[in-house]
């Protein structure tokens, strides 16, 4: 069965991008454009891994992280993260948020590709 | 994979520009409230947002000015510098540039040298310009091909412990086993000597150990590109066995985790707090292509086109069960029909952020001071309308500031505020929409207007008209009071584009203004294009549509006007003369017109002419289809629709038909005076 990724970020043209990426290779998307709306989706529909943004409104990609993994629904949800800034306090921070890896902007639709197939698999 | 960068940077460009008007919107707001964060907040998250999305699609310069304008708007954010009027000019400059960037995609690199100067200048006086580079620094390449290290019998033999958090946080080991796999044969074992008696142990901890051995030589750089992720948290060792034995027995973790960083506790408040948006969010919404939209509502168009012929046959059949099931789907389809329509809906604030922008440059060009207010910017029109309404408002507004509105010393002088007020509101009004753009500048002169109608021709020195009638002769073509053409307006495109605009979208324009107080313009538009109620009439036995919208009342044609053929009769009704045209006449319809005929009184633009019909049918659900291209002689006619029975109504123009009333009237009058 197809693996759904949700892919959080509020910039539709990176969002197209990433759907558009992963449908291609065959997983199914869902889309939220910030972080509460992430959380709503990731907590009401089983997905197998996520992609998120760290700069959005409402609530941050870090902020939706740690709020995610409080909830019983990450358990083995790998949660990618990606972020402008090549900045390492910031991927800690994701880490210690409980991001499982992450990605700098820009990335191209290889490297999404790649990144995703490493954490959840074809 | 290919072929999606042209698209991307399409989709790139529409999201950038609606960012830009936000940011712009955000500037002009902080202006007014220099100390409000969350306007700066949600300015640089655009700004963000607009540089990491650019770079992704090739927009290298415009990622790199915006990261600069960004990094001058830190300061703001951090407190280091203030909101200024000169700040906010030079950004809105630079919100141009970006603009010019996102379109050109190339050179312009002297404009964004001075703007990003000028903004540097502003925020550090006297320092130098500081070049920090965008610092893109690509993500390692994980795509790269596993390669076969070329090493002759080496075999690698990987031992590694994840994180006890690992298969919580998502990780899979059985993936990060298949990627050692891609390099070569491999035998893998479970080391258990970590996991503690089942008393102590946590299922969902993840305690076991893997041991693979590869058959080939990995190099550091790919067991580091295997384990990216997990680095900073495994215990790993790796051993190279085979005939040169290289330096074995390298632990972790290595670079990655030597930039020390205070690891925070999980229960530690977020760093940054979540950031309310400037304008609240209205809903959850997703994009669709405008045409999908536009193919919904043809169909829902054919559906009340072949619902109506439903209708005949089951009224005519009698069958009550039928009558019934015609029914029930009669009301499904006229919610489905409002559903569709309300889809096509947008907010006019969508368009009000160029406005406040336009303002704000002729304010300071023609060196008029003036608030610009707003309301209504949540009322909703058809997509379609809205676009196509943004150019005649510019123009509108344009007008309203050069010739409305007077000079400071002007109206100082008159007794006014030195600062003008234009308003542009909005509202509903029945199936329309009105939207108003008042000014309170020196009003239009009813003298000087018809002096210059005189002179161009477009009446003469006998025609008595009202100060109204006199008023819209400013939307004949070429008219122009202000013989001195300014930059900004008087190009002799004027308001008769305007005119043809707001027709084209069966709309009205009204024009009110009082000498020395100010003038208001009023747009009428329909809330929707694509189907209007209607009333249906006949004439010689052909069907017509007169928009319901348009229809002021229905009377008899009294015995004493039943015969006769001429352009101009009138009407007495409560003591009003209106204008009657036969259509039969104007249809060149041949025969005896029935023994009693209707008067169907429409009203457009302030004007009203009574229509003589054979019969009204009564009111009919009206699908506007376009007539084509052979047709646009055709100026009474603004469209066609289908009826139950398949046959074609053509749809009466009541702005047109207004028109030819009047000028029936004037003739008329003209040949009582002669």
């Amino acid at each position: 069965m197809a693996k759904t990724v949700l892919v959080v970020d509020d910039s539709p043209s990176i969002r197209k991008m990433v759907q558009m990426t992963l449908t291609a290779a065959g997983y199914d998307i869902i889309e939220a454009v910030d972080g509460q709306d992430a959380f709503e989706k990731a907590t009401s529909s089983k997905v197998d891994a996520v992609l998120t943004d760290q700069n959005m409104p409402r609530l941050d990609g870090l902020s939706f992280i740690r709020k995610f993994r409080e909830t019983s629904h990450s358990v083995g949800v790998p949660v990618v993260f990606l972020s402008t800034e090549s900045d390492a306090a910031l991927k800690a921070q994701a880490k210690d948020a409980g991001a499982t890896g992450w990605m700098v902007k820009p990335f191209d639709q290889n490297q999404i590709l790649a990144v995703v197939k490493k954490i959840v698999g074809a | 994979m290919t072929g999606f960068d042209d698209m991307g940077a399409e989709i790139f460009r529409e999201e950038a520009s609606e960012l830009l008007q936000s940011i712009e919107k955000g500037l002009m707001d902080l202006e007014a409230n220099p100390e409000d964060t969350e306007i700066i907040n949600s300015v640089f998250r655009s700004m963000h947002t607009i540089k990491g999305s650019g770079a992704m699609f090739g927009f290298t310069e415009l990622s790199h000015f915006v990261h600069e304008f960004e990094t001058a708007f830190d300061d703001l954010r951090n407190g280091r510098a203030t909101v200024s009027k000169e700040l906010i000019g030079l950004s809105l400059q630079a919100c141009d540039q970006i603009g010019k960037l996102m379109e050109a995609a190339e050179g312009t690199g002297d404009e964004n040298n001075r703007i990003l100067a000028s903004l540097r200048q502003l925020l550090h006086p006297g320092s130098e310009s500081v070049q920090d580079d965008v610092q893109v620094d690509p993500v390692p390449d994980v795509a790269q091909d596993a390669e076969q290290a070329p090493s002759g019998d080496i075999t690698t033999v990987i031992r590694f412990w994840l994180g006890a958090d690992a298969i919580r946080l998502g990780n899979n080991p059985a993936l990060l086993i298949d990627e050692l796999r891609a390099f070569g044969d491999t035998k893998v074992r479970a080391l258990d000597d970590r996991v503690p008696t089942l008393g102590d142990l946590d299922p969902t901890d993840c305690l076991v150990g893997w041991e693979v051995e590869i058959a080939a030589n990995l190099s550091d750089d790919d067991i580091d590109m295997v384990f990216l992720f997990v680095r900073d948290e495994m215990d790993l060792t790796v051993e190279r066995r085979g005939a040169k034995p290289l330096p074995t027995e390298k632990t972790a973790p290595v670079e990655e985790a030597a930039t020390p960083v205070a690891t925070k506790p999980e229960s530690k408040q977020p760093t940054s707090k979540p950031q309310a948006p400037a304008t609240p969010t209205a809903g959850e919404t997703m994009r669709v292509a405008t045409e999908r939209l536009d193919e919904l509502m043809d169909r829902v168009g054919e559906l009340v086109i072949a619902e109506a012929r439903l209708q005949a046959l089951t009224g005519a059949s009698g069958d009550p069960a039928m009558l019934s099931v015609a029914e029930d789907i009669q009301r499904l389809i006229a919610g489905l029909r409002d559903a569709t329509m309300s889809m096509r809906m947008v907010p006019i604030g969508s368009i009000l952020g160029r406005f406040r922008r336009l303002m704000r440059d002729l304010s300071s060009s023609l060196n008029k001071p003036l608030e610009f207010v707003t309301v209504g910017e949540d009322t909703e029109l058809d997509k379609t309308v809205i676009e196509l309404l943004a150019d005649p408002l510019v123009h509108i507004l344009r007008n309203s500031v050069d010739h409305g509105l007077e000079t400071p010393e002007d109206r100082l002088a008159a007794g006014k505020p030195e600062m003008g007020t234009i308003e542009l509101g909005a509202r509903y009004s029945g199936a329309e929409v009105l939207i108003t753009v008042r000014d309170d500048g020196r009003g239009l002169n009813p003298q000087k207007i018809r002096e210059k109608a005189i002179s161009k021709g477009l009446m003469t020195e006998k025609d008595d008209l009202s100060d109204s009638e006199i008023f819209r002769m400013i939307f004949q073509p070429g008219f122009s009071t202000v013989d001195k053409v300014t930059e900004l307006s008087g190009r002799g495109v004027g308001m008769d584009v305007v005119m043809r605009t707001i027709a084209s979208l069966r709309g009205e324009i009204d024009l009110t203004s009082e000498p020395g107080h100010g003038t208001t313009l009023t747009l009428r538009l329909p809330l929707t294009l694509a189907i209007i109620d209607g009333m249906l009439i006949d004439v010689g036995g052909e069907r017509y549509t007169i928009p319901l919208a348009a229809v002021e009342e229905c009377v008899e044609l009294p015995a004493t006007h039943a015969v006769g053929t001429g352009g101009s009769s009138y009407l007495n009704i409560r003591g009003e003369l209106v204008p009657f045209l036969r259509l039969r006449h104007l249809f060149e319809i041949d025969g005896e017109a029935p023994e009693f005929q209707k008067v169907v009184v429409v009203s457009s633009a302030g004007g009203r002419v009574g229509l003589v019909v054979d019969r009204i049918i009564g009111n009919y659900q009206t699908v506007i289809k376009q007539l084509s291209q052979f047709h646009a002689e055709l100026k009474f006619f603004s469209g066609a629709t289908i009826l139950g029975d398949g046959t074609v109504a053509l749809i009466l123009d009541a702005t047109q038909l207004v028109a030819l009333g009047r000028e029936v009237e004037m003739r008329a009058r003209r040949e009582a005076a002669a």
